[in-house]
């Protein structure tokens, strides 16, 4: 038994990977996977003022979000969002710490309020004027599952429409050598409950009887999906990307795995 | 259309009033507070803080040694009072490792850890060896130090929301065990004191030198406490004495990262969602236990939202006096006195405020009432515009 939802948009935010349509000859195996840089993210929902008190961090979370959403940004006010990170911003972390370490200990208010979890959530509400409900959760290297779960289960049972967006950024010189990611990633997906016009799958979601999951077809992507948190939904952006009917094994909590079946008749 | 109520089958609270459910409600009952002068280590700011004591002195085991850090200690602490290890394990033997989730709450995890790792950096930017970052502050570690204490391999997740994360972790429960994911749920919160909690908010000027006084004349702001709480959730067996959730409301302000809307419009908007999906009429509900963390913004905008949804005769109080703000952890805690007053047939008071600020328009319980309790609601709000508030009762 598992929540059946629909998934009616996805972005994509990673080196060599940047943008879903541009992404798809890479991510169906026709053409080969070359990492290059990510331009710098300028999320066009957030007010000039917004840009310059926010991080690297929370800009790739609000890019992969509004990019998601459409053109049309007020379209943001009709959806909950659920935003899974491992570690959120460990730039911040980084930079508080030191600033805990010296006289007086002068931490900076906006980097304080900018180091909760949520702020990503916080910053997209305001800029898109969002008033659902808001989750921002972590299940370290599993967070793609997890997160994945609470987006599909919250569109299932509350019925509303869901943005879910997965991310995490790689950590600054003194925290990498305890927390190593490469590269960014982020994965964002409209969900919902009801088919849509734009419907692109029917995802049925459930926990897995094995603990075998799925790899990347190729060595390349295989060592992005490895890298960080966020890319472990390759192997399903993968089938979703040759417009395959089937279903992909994404691991999960303490050794278990999640099952994604995908309909896309 | 009503949830299904969940059935709160267990809970125990640990914070500054003490371990264990006893501490806390004697201390409410006879009006003592946690609250003491600040004497966190490495912390030299004019405040009051509401500590756990023993928590540096704590043994943990052997075999999960990699998680030792304040936030776990203080979970581990909080897990060995009132039977509640041996209520989980034999709830795991009556649903199944697989089949109980986890779902807890924590604004700065264990960051504590992080803190101390940077006093002891070297001259190549490295932390030191003995730090296990994983284990001890990401975000997620709290969870994961629960479900390897009770070996369990279901769904879980930690919600970090700042003030609003253990208040959240009921909705999320609620979800995932109508989804059928889990037959059963851990939830709750941690959050352990740390410098960046203390100094942050200090940065903010949120920190008050005396000891907070919610919806006070001259508030000064909060004072930062540290807390753990965890309840059992099951699916209602329909007894007549169960204590259930039976609502949730979660919204977000989409006004500032740091300040709430000033007429309460994220946290009204809560409070409505909670009655809505409880089905319970707002002259149902008996008392509400407020965020109130003291600050002038918090109680100004909040005074407005519970005046908005319930007029200003229902009885509301903040029980921040006692514990200080645990932030991460407020929701459970906040929650638990809730049940507290309800098994009891007691509204806690305001405690410490002694002059009202005379703006105020919702009825702030100043004096200790006894009177049943059916349904209450708990507000918990936090930074980034996060709200949720929980309507919670004895079966009708």
């Amino acid at each position: 038994m598992g929540i059946k939802v629909y998934l009616n948009s996805i972005s994509l935010v990673a080196p060599g990977l940047y943008g879903w349509k541009q992404s798809l000859s890479v991510l169906s195996g026709k053409a080969p996977y070359i990492k290059t840089e990510l331009p710098k993210l300028v999320p066009a929902i957030l007010p000039a003022n917004e840009r310059r008190r926010t991080t690297p961090v929370i800009k790739l979370a609000l890019h992969a979000a509004e990019v998601c959403i459409g053109e049309n940004l007020e379209l943001a006010q009709e959806y909950a969002t659920v935003f899974a990170s491992s570690d959120g911003d460990l730039g911040i972390m980084d930079k508080i710490c030191r600033a805990l370490n010296m006289p007086e200990h002068p931490v900076s208010p906006t980097n304080f309020h900018n180091s909760v979890h949520n702020a990503p959530a916080g910053y997209w509400a305001i800029a898109g004027k969002a008033q659902y409900s808001s989750n921002s959760l972590s299940g370290a290297d599993e967070t793609f599952a997890v997160g994945m779960i609470e987006a599909a289960t919250y569109a299932a049972i509350e019925n509303k429409k869901v943005l879910f967006v997965s991310y995490d950024y790689p950590a600054p010189a003194s925290i990498d050598s305890v927390r190593h990611f490469d590269s960014p990633f982020a994965v964002a997906m409209c969900l919902s409950a009801e088919k849509q016009n734009n419907s692109l799958a029917e995802l049925e979601i459930e926990m897995a009887q094995s603990n075998e999951y799925s790899l990347c077809d190729s060595a390349e992507l295989e060592q992005l999906r490895l890298d960080n948190p966020a890319a472990r939904s390759l192997p399903l952006l993968q089938m979703l990307a040759k417009n395959q009917t089937g279903s992909v094994i994404i691991p999960h909590l303490q050794s278990t795995c999640l099952s994604i079946s995908i309909n896309v008749g | 259309m009503p949830i299904n109520p969940l059935k709160i089958s267990s809970y125990t609270l640990t914070n500054a009033l003490g371990s264990g459910n006893q501490a806390s409600l004697s201390a409410l009952q006879t009006e003592q507070t946690g609250l003491k002068p600040n004497d966190f280590d490495g912390c030299d700011l004019k405040t009051y803080i509401g500590r756990v004591t023993g928590v540096e002195d704590m043994v943990f085991p052997e075999s999960l040694s990699d998680f030792d850090c304040r936030n776990n200690r203080l979970a581990l602490l909080s897990l060995q009072q009132d039977d509640f290890t041996e209520k989980v394990i034999a709830a795991r033997k009556k649903y199944s490792a697989d089949r109980i989730g986890v779902f807890l709450g924590t604004s700065t995890s264990g960051i504590l850890q992080t803190e101390w790792a940077f006093s002891q950096i070297d001259e190549n930017d490295s932390l030191p060896k003995e730090f296990h970052y994983l284990q001890t502050h990401n975000v997620f570690s709290l969870a994961d130090f629960v479900q390897h204490y009770f070996n369990l391999n279901g769904v879980a997740h930690v919600v970090s929301t700042a003030c609003s994360s253990s208040a959240k972790v009921f909705a999320s429960a609620y979800r995932h065990i109508q989804a059928g994911f889990c037959d059963a749920a851990i939830v709750g919160g941690v959050d352990s004191l740390c410098l960046t909690t203390l100094y942050g908010f200090n940065s903010l000027q949120l920190v008050s030198e005396q000891k907070c006084t919610p919806w006070g004349k001259d508030r000064l702001g909060i004072n930062i406490g540290e807390g753990a709480g965890f309840a059992i959730l099951e699916k209602s067996n329909d007894q007549p004495d169960e204590i259930q959730l039976k609502g949730y409301g979660e919204s977000s302000d989409a006004y500032h990262m740091s300040t709430p809307h000033p007429e309460g419009r994220g946290a009204a908007q809560a409070m409505q969602a909670a009655l809505d999906s409880a089905g319970v009429k707002r002259a149902d509900v008996d008392y509400i236990n407020l965020h109130g963390t003291a600050t002038q913004s918090n109680d100004s905008a909040e005074d407005c939202a519970v005046t908005k949804i319930f007029g200003s005769e229902i009885f509301a109080s903040s029980t921040k006096g006692w514990t200080g703000h645990t932030l991460g952890a407020a929701g459970i805690t906040e929650v638990i006195f809730g049940c507290m007053a309800i098994e009891n047939s007691f509204i806690p008071v305001n405690l410490n405020t002694s002059i009202i600020d005379p703006d105020t328009q919702a009825n702030i319980v100043m004096k200790q009432t006894n009177k049943p309790v059916k349904n209450f609601i708990s507000n918990s709000f936090g930074f980034g515009g996060s709200n949720c508030s929980l309507l919670i009762g004895r079966k009708d």
